[in-house]
């Protein structure tokens, strides 16, 4: 395929609590700010994905962006994979692309999920995405549902509760630098295993935030992309993989899709897991990395906990990894959060990161899980 | 919403064409699997479909109710207020001995130290709500006389 996709335009709202903002606003602020990032105005758009919304869902949520926004692009679509659909969308605005559909892709997502939402209804929500009638009636919560992974996984391969705890000390490390991040008070393996537990083995400080905010990628064919305002970051490859979408019928407890995504994402770019420089990867729960580092192969099994503690994925260890601070400290607003994982990649690969910058970063690889560890996407961009 | 609202209900299931025979079997104290004629998979939950092999005709059996823990969870923050009453309450995903998990509570000595591998056997509640519904629930096997 001649026609190479690259990301020109990458960027993200305010995150946290953001009251006045609705979940349109944030889907239009954060296009705004992509395309300014771009170099490109509005009508240069020719494609648009969206994802989903809690706090304003709807059947054709890409129309309504695309009315509210004032555009009419000649493709616009909602994708909707859970945690896996902003690493999805970039993957299928990329194929837009490489097929000459389009020229300019914007992928936006974003949702109040904070400040539209109480606590007790965003729980009650995510947890419809149970199972109605053979996992719902049992009481289950979506932390519940990644709990019964991490036992499974500590049961099989060793794991502890102080190498769960090492991927939310990690993930604090790395938003402490950034003066965005919704939490960014050091935090300790003692502080995660001292919060109360949400579902055994899983403590507060194992789960992912509940945000406010917006983010939004352009994605442009190569040579559309020459007058963008910023170096491009190519999409050297990108993979998928569905094992299920209920833990009741997952094929394993402890083996999933997450290793066939990357294989493919690696293979079409022809690099291996050695090779990559920082990795952006989903953390919806502390058991949600460990899993998806090991399953990957950035990690021996039984390896990450250990190495984490050690430092391997701070800033000078083996795999800078949520350099932003990911889902657990940075902010996690619905598919937006998948989002923050790619905008922070772009980042780090044109070496806008500031304090938190991974040096001579050329090669970063960005991985998203919806459902319980059920859709894999994974990316793996490069500096031109 | 005021303290003294009652809670919601449970999701209780609500049966459908692919799942009836399942819930109608738990209102008789039966744990029904669905077996393919063609490749001798059992599965659950019900399907239309064999999910192994795609062609075979599919039939019910009564099935031991015999399984392990594969996994479990003590959920100490429930869902919704419907299950506040009862939190913190064991959730295990247990491999029935003809092969598919099925997804429960454990309920006395098998919920006070639940362990991967432990032997548990399928019980049931009474029968509630508009759809009769009797969910199933796992004790140790020690304790199922
Ligand atoms: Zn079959």
């Amino acid at each position: 395929m001649s026609r190479r996709a690259v990301i020109t335009g990458a960027a993200d709202t305010a995150v946290g609590e953001l009251p006045g903002s609705s979940c349109m606003s944030l889907h239009a602020e954060a296009a705004s700010l992509a395309l300014a990032d771009a170099g490109l105005r509005p009508a240069d758009l020719d494609g648009v994905l969206c994802a989903y919304s809690f706090t304003e869902p709807h059947l054709m949520l890409a129309s309504v962006f695309c009315e509210y926004f004032g555009i009419r692009p000649a493709f616009a679509a909602a994708v909707q994979a859970g945690g896996a659909t902003g690493c999805l969308m970039v993957t299928q605005a990329a194929a837009l692309v490489e097929a000459g559909l389009c020229r300019h892709v914007l992928v936006v997502a974003g949702d109040n999920r904070l400040s539209g939402l109480s606590r007790d209804r965003a729980v009650a929500a995510l947890a419809e995405v149970g199972h109605p009638q053979f996992e719902r009636p049992f009481g289950v919560t979506i932390p519940a549902l990644y709990a019964l992974v991490a036992q499974a996984y500590m049961h099989e391969f060793g794991a502890t509760p102080e190498h769960l705890a090492a991927m939310a000390v990690a993930c604090r490390t790395h938003a402490a630098r950034n003066p965005k991040a919704q939490m960014r008070v050091p935090i300790t393996v003692q502080d995660v295993l001292s919060s109360r537990f949400i579902a055994e083995p899983l403590r507060l400080l194992d789960c992912c935030l509940i945000s406010d905010g917006g983010a939004a990628l352009v994605v442009s064919a190569a040579e559309a992309a020459r007058d963008a305002a910023k170096r491009p970051v190519a999409v050297l490859g990108t993979g998928q993989k569905t094992t299920h979408e209920h833990l009741v019928a997952a094929p394993s407890l402890t083996e999933f899709g997450c290793r066939d995504s990357a294989a493919q994402a690696f293979g079409r770019a022809g690099v291996s897991p050695a090779d990559i420089h920082v990795a952006e990867i989903y953390d919806s729960f502390t058991v949600t990395l460990l899993v998806e580092l090991e399953s990957i192969g950035f990690f021996e099994k039984g390896e990450a906990g250990p190495a984490a503690l050690a430092g391997a994925l701070d800033l000078g260890g083996r795999l800078p990894c949520n350099t932003h601070g990911g889902l657990m400290s940075y902010a996690h607003s619905g598919a937006a959060g998948g989002l923050f994982h790619v905008v922070e990649a772009v980042r780090q690969l044109r070496g806008e990161a500031g304090p938190r910058q991974v040096p001579g970063a050329e090669l970063g690889f960005v991985h998203g899980d919806g459902g319980i560890l059920s859709a894999h996407c994974s990316l793996v961009l490069g500096r031109l | 919403m005021p303290a003294d609202s009652p809670a919601p209900a449970r999701p209780l299931p609500v049966p459908n064409a692919d799942t009836a025979p399942f819930w109608e079997g738990c209102a008789r104290g039966e744990l029904r699997l669905q077996r393919c004629t063609a490749c001798g998979a059992a599965q659950l939950p019900p399907r239309a479909v064999c999910a192994a092999c795609h062609t075979g005709s599919l039939t019910w059996e009564v099935v031991s109710g015999r399984g392990r823990i594969a996994s479990h969870t003590r959920v100490h923050r429930p869902p919704s207020t419907a299950f506040k009453a009862e939190a913190p309450y064991v959730v295990a995903l247990v491999a029935l001995e003809e092969g598919p998990r099925i997804m429960l509570h454990l309920r006395g000595a098998a919920a006070a130290a639940p362990r991967i591998g432990d032997a548990v056997r399928v019980r049931f509640d009474p029968p509630s709500g508009p759809h009769g519904i009797a969910l199933p629930y796992a004790v140790a096997t020690e304790d199922s006389a």
